[in-house]
């Protein structure tokens, strides 16, 4: 209940709060994609052959689907991106290993403290094991001791391709292929860490697993890649939050994430989403464009994706389900908050394959300002899925009469046992709840919060306390002059 | 305190008010009375400011200050309270942090301090008490899934919450059944005292058994036809609207 | 490869026609089909690769040569079977996408209105023609080019203002000809000026057994305040190939009511729009497609809100049975300022068998925000409480099974206002799914 009253006290805060940049020496690869790129990263990161060849692979494979087959169905529209103008890694300057914190760069922890992410793990009060990504590489990782007593294994994507090749191999492009789409290829080929994550069998991962993601040098693009697997009967729920410098240019943000779970496994993966969304003209801002999908593998798995989208310029997401094993559940709860002119194309995919497997979507769409929020989901129930469930619901609020609020939904049954309900809304933000909030003594902008926050309830009830919180905050903050 | 100045308002290109006077002052209770489609609930919208009402003469202050001026809000920090005819649902808004909002917002204008959570969750009890409602309604959503009794109980809560200066009753006693009617009257009186005033609007004498005005005023067609003490509204009872539109056709043409 | 070949086709076809066109070629009405053949030209047939046409994929009307075909001599008593029985029409009979007057019929109609065949304006009358021709079904893919270069016969109706037609106008395609693949491509024209009312049945059937190509096109203005009622009916032979257009247009307060029945057909492409074009018009679109073999039906509307204080409804309905396919791509388009709107659109469908197939997108596009829209699509079995409500009245399952799924479908008749014509279409229902 304080967390409503506290956001809309929190109201006084106007601009992006995370729009500073770090002063801090950088190692950086030239601009410009090449194969040459491609072996540098692997370099760099002193990656084994069969590592350098799947993204050389990639590479290859990216330069075959350039260009015409950049993704265009999307309901966005944005200047042709030059993949040559581009840094594709760039790393604060530090000790090549890492024995304790004490040996990180302060001006990085203090960034992150300036985020509100202590990487000190004395200081969390909350069990949250972080793992920190800035620019292109991984900083810390906290409570790697504590975690790895379970066996669980939570570290940056380099250190995992060192340590566990074995997990990696078996596991890396085996929900996205390199071959999946224009950005998982280039992802592939250049991705330049991300975190990684292994919950043995029968384990239950005591505390909440988080990345916070950081792009800090200008001109570069982040491309890092997270996979998460979980072995029978394991559990763990997976945290994301992101943040940028405000820059007048665009920058790209393009990552892959893959998530395995075998039999009896749940995995809960949370997103708020918060990168620089640009000026209220349109300038600047991030292009999110990211690959995001689960693999229910095993019987009785569990994927469930929550999100809360209020950053960046254009979002193109769909984190999606592919329900395998029977009676696995695949779930997706979003909130997309767009204002001024920003884009936002995002939804889910859930793909039913395995017997008695079922799926729900709840996607809450707000558009302000000038912004285009659209849904774009596709619910498949193969032949062979007997007694597939699907129930989505799709809102959309308008706030304001130059906005635009879309939905896409695509239906396709192939099975006659299959039960798919699909229901959408739009409409706009109720005139009488608004008087009946300001004669109780509201102002117009609190009410329309207060509103907009009752309405993402359904999607806020999914997420850590702890991100509720900041997620109740990012939407107050996003809305921000969305009423004239 | 409130003063309503030969007020005309239209609606779309209805003339729905047309000349109100009324004078409400600190420790009075006043009803206004009238058959369907004669303008009161418009009279109780446009005092608390809901968009829709063109005003197109008159003036309404509270206190010398000019309402018609006001936002919403701002007339609501000023100390008028609309308890709504139909209160509208509000999903996922709790009650409680609604009102802690709302709360913090009036006490701020008055330049009080805020209320804390721990303050305020006392305060609600005692308030809750006093009007009977539980802590189920509480945390509901603002009036979601609410019957017709438990709206209307909730905006006589809100009422005991907010301590307004000027109350305005629209239809308060509508789809009450006697046992509601009481709980709710009882509520009203218990915020009546000598420096508020509240304003019933409604279309039966029954609330006012309960609610016992000073004054009674009947409004026909857009107009104050007759104003007069209590014993007016028993009168009506008896006698029904016709009695007023028939005996008072000469002062609508005044 | 096959694409380019029919391409080339119906380009030669046209060229062939042409030159036997004599003075016609010239007028200015023929520029217009010959600015619609380039556009084909340019347009080709869609692929599966065009996202309207994602589900639908028509491959296999590219491998006939469907031809015109005139002079099929056809009677009175052939057509009879094609008629609604006990229901009173004015009749125009279509063969093989020509008008033929010889078996059309109308009684005494208000003074004003006209009923004629579009040969019959093309040649007499092509100013009034060319006022309303193509300007509302837009030219956005082949078929559509196709047919409007292929403009030749169909039906118009002009109905003046006030004036109120009170028989169902009957517009009774047949298609088919011995040993021949026909290529019908009818254009009819239905301008109604304000406070007039017309209802027309528009029905397609099949003489021979053949694969034929049906591909029409019609353009709908809706008068002011008028009140427009169109029946689509869809029976031809199990091979038929089917294309239909249907754009209206609104005026201020006009109400446009489309019912979309398909029965048979091999492949078959409805596109119904709608365009409420003023304020306080109301469009309804309503449809249900009964499917079996190996049946393709894909239903496309849009319904595009361009001005305030308008509403519309939708509902479509399918019952899907063997390996056949379903596709609806529903579509509601709210235009900046089009405030006050209210749309609602409802799809469901019932897949009988494993191999049935649905596909289906209903879509919102909002770009006004003072909107109700909703959309609700439904794709799942027969509610079991309802079958085990009926069973344990003492119905047998299966009989249980087929009420439930009549009543499924029949709901979509429940709104018409003719009662022949209702039991004529439960008839149907009833008899196909026994």
């Amino acid at each position: 209940m304080s967390t409503e009253v506290s956001n809309v006290e929190e109201l006084a805060i106007k601009d992006y709060k995370y729009g500073f940049q770090t002063e801090i020496e950088t190692d950086v690869i030239p601009k410009g994609l090449s194969e040459e790129t491609v072996r540098a990263i692997s370099l760099k990161k002193d990656e084994p052959e069969w590592m350098l060849e799947w993204r050389l692979k990639a590479f290859r494979h990216w330069l075959t689907i350039t260009k015409e087959n950049e993704p265009a169905w999307a309901n966005i529209s944005y200047p042709e991106v030059d993949f040559q103008d581009i840094i594709y890694y760039a790393a604060p300057k530090q000790k090549i290993s890492l024995n304790s914190l004490d040996e990180v760069d302060p001006e990085l922890l203090k960034t992150f403290e300036k985020l509100g992410i202590s990487l000190q793990e004395q200081k969390r009060l909350t069990g949250v094991a972080v793992d920190a990504v800035f620019d292109s590489v991984s900083v810390t990782t906290t409570f790697k001791a504590e975690l790895s007593k379970l066996g669980i294994i939570f570290c940056s994507m380099s250190e995992a391709v060192q340590e566990h090749p074995d997990l990696v191999k078996k596991y890396i492009g085996s929900v996205v292929p390199y071959t999946d789409n224009f950005y998982a290829a280039l992802n592939s080929a250049v991705f330049s860490d991300g975190s990684f994550c292994y919950i043995p069998k029968g384990v239950r991962c005591p505390m909440e697993l988080s990345t916070y993601f950081r792009i800090n040098t200008s001109g570069t693009g982040q491309f890092e890649r997270t996979l998460l697997i979980a072995d029978e009967g394991g559990y763990v729920s997976y945290l994301e939050g992101c943040t940028a410098p405000m820059r007048d240019e665009n920058q790209l943000h393009a990552a892959v994430v893959e998530l395995v779970a075998l039999d009896d496994a749940t995995i809960k993966y949370s997103t708020v989403q918060n990168w620089y969304p640009g000026n209220s003209e349109g300038l600047g801002g991030i292009y999110n464009f990211v690959t995001k999908r689960g693999a229910c593998r095993g019987k009785n798995s569990k994927i469930t994706w929550t999100q809360v989208e209020t950053g960046s310029a254009i979002t193109w997401k769909y984190p999606s389900c592919i329900l395998q094993g029977d009676n696995s559940v695949g779930e997706f709860y979003s909130v997309a908050v767009t204002n001024n002119r920003q884009q936002a194309d995002t939804g889910t995919k859930m793909i039913h394959l395995g017997k008695n497997t079922r799926s729900t979507i709840v996607s809450k769409g707000i558009s302000a300002g000038k912004s285009n929020n659209s849904y774009r989901g596709l619910v498949r129930v193969h032949k062979k899925a007997e007694n597939a469930r699907n129930f989505t619901q799709c809102d959309s609020l308008l706030i304001g009469d130059k906005c635009g609020a879309h939905t896409f939904p695509y239906i396709e049954v192939a099975n006659k046992s299959a039960k798919v309900e699909h229901e959408a809304t739009t409409s706009k933000i109720g005139e009488d709840q608004l008087f009946y909030l300001r004669q109780r003594g509201i102002a117009m902008e609190d009410a329309i919060n207060m509103i907009v926050n009752g309405y993402c309830k359904d999607v806020f009830r999914e997420l850590p306390m702890e991100f509720a919180v900041e997620a109740q905050k990012l939407l107050s903050i996003s809305l921000e002059g969305s009423v004239g | 305190m409130l003063t309503v100045k030969d007020l005309y308002v239209r609606v779309e290109d209805k003339e729905i008010l047309k000349g109100i006077n009324l004078q409400v002052n600190r420790g009075e209770v006043h009803a206004i009375m009238g058959p369907n489609g004669s303008g009161k609930s418009t009279l109780a919208n446009v005092i608390a400011g809901k968009e829709g009402y063109e005003i197109t003469g008159g003036e309404v202050t509270l206190d010398g200050k000019d309402l018609l001026d006001m936002l919403p809000e701002e007339r609501a920090r000023e100390g008028v309270f609309l308890a709504f005819q139909y209160p509208v649902e509000i999903p996922g808004v709790s009650n409680a942090s609604f009102l802690k909002t709302a709360l913090n917002e009036i006490r701020k204008h008055k330049g009080l301090e805020e209320l804390d959570a721990m303050h305020f969750l006392k305060f609600m009890k005692e308030k809750m008490k006093m009007v009977g409602i539980d802590d189920n309604l509480i945390n509901r959503p603002v009036n979601q899934g609410f019957s017709g009794g438990e709206k209307k109980r909730n905006e006589i809560f809100q009422l005991q919450m907010l301590q307004p200066t000027l109350a305005v009753l629209d239809e308060t006693d509508s789809g009450l059944d006697i046992d509601a009617l009481k709980v709710v009257s009882h509520g009203v009186n218990l915020f009546r005292n000598k420096d508020n005033a509240v304003v019933v609007v409604t279309h039966y004498q029954r609330l006012l058994n309960y609610i016992v005005p000073d004054f009674v005023h009947v409004l026909v067609s857009g107009r104050i036809v007759k104003s007069g003490g209590k014993e007016l509204a028993l009168e009506l009872e008896d006698k029904g609207y016709d009695w007023v539109t028939n005996t008072v056709p000469a002062a609508e043409t005044v | 490869m096959e694409n380019t070949r029919s391409k080339d086709w119906y380009i030669s076809s046209f060229k062939k026609i042409e030159e036997s066109l004599n003075g016609e070629s010239k007028t200015p009405f023929h520029e217009l089909r010959k600015n619609a053949i380039s556009k084909f030209e340019e347009f080709d047939f869609p692929t599966i690769k065009n996202e309207e046409w994602k589900y639908t994929n028509i491959a296999p009307l590219l491998k006939y040569n469907f031809k015109q075909v005139t002079g099929v001599k056809i009677s009175k008593k052939d057509i009879e079977k094609f008629l609604i029985p006990g229901l009173k029409v004015n009749l125009a009979v279509i063969v093989n996408g020509n008008y033929v007057p010889e078996l059309s019929h109308f009684y005494k109609q208000p003074s004003g209105v006209r009923i004629e065949s579009f040969r019959n304006m093309v040649l007499n009358d092509p100013e009034f023609l060319m006022k309303y021709f193509g300007k509302y079904a837009s030219i956005d893919n082949g078929f559509v080019a196709l047919n409007t270069a292929f403009a030749f016969d169909g039906t118009v109706l002009y109905v003046p203002d006030g004036a109120i037609i009170e028989d169902y106008i009957h517009i009774l395609n047949v298609s088919g000809a011995e040993g021949e693949n026909v290529l019908s491509q009818p254009r009819n024209l239905v301008i109604t000026g304000s406070n007039s009312k017309v209802r027309i049945i528009e029905s397609y059937h099949s003489m021979a057994d053949n694969e034929n190509l049906t591909n029409v096109v019609n353009e709908v203005i809706v008068g002011e305040n008028a009140d427009v009622e169109i029946y689509k009916l869809q029976n031809e032979n199990m091979k038929s190939f089917h294309v239909n257009r249907t754009q209206a247009y609104q005026n201020r307060g006009s109400v446009f009511t489309h019912y979309s029945v398909t029965f048979g057909g091999s492949i078959v492409r409805n596109d119904t729009n709608t365009l409420l074009d003023a304020e306080n018009c109301t469009g309804n679109l309503y449809g249900l497609y009964l499917t079996e073999g190996s049946q393709h039906v894909d239903n496309h509307t849009l319904i595009d809100h361009a001005k305030p204080h308008c509403q519309s409804n939708e509902m479509y309905k399918g019952v899907l049975n063997d390996s056949s396919r379903g596709v609806f791509n529903g579509k509601v388009f709210v235009r900046v300022d089009a405030q006050k709107t209210n749309a609602y659109q409802s799809n469901k469908a019932i897949l009988l068998t494993s191999d049935a197939m649905i596909d289906t997108k209903p879509q919102l596009e909002i770009y006004a925000d003072d909107v109700k829209c909703s959309h609700g699509a439904a794709i799942g079995q027969l509610d079991e409480e309802a079958v085990f409500y009926l069973r344990s009245r003492g119905i047998g399952e299966e009989l249980a099974r087929t009420v439930l799924i009549r009543a499924f479908a029949n709901d979509i008749f429940e709104t018409l206002t003719s009662q022949i014509l209702h039991d004529h279409l439960n008839h149907i229902v009833y008899a196909k799914l026994k």
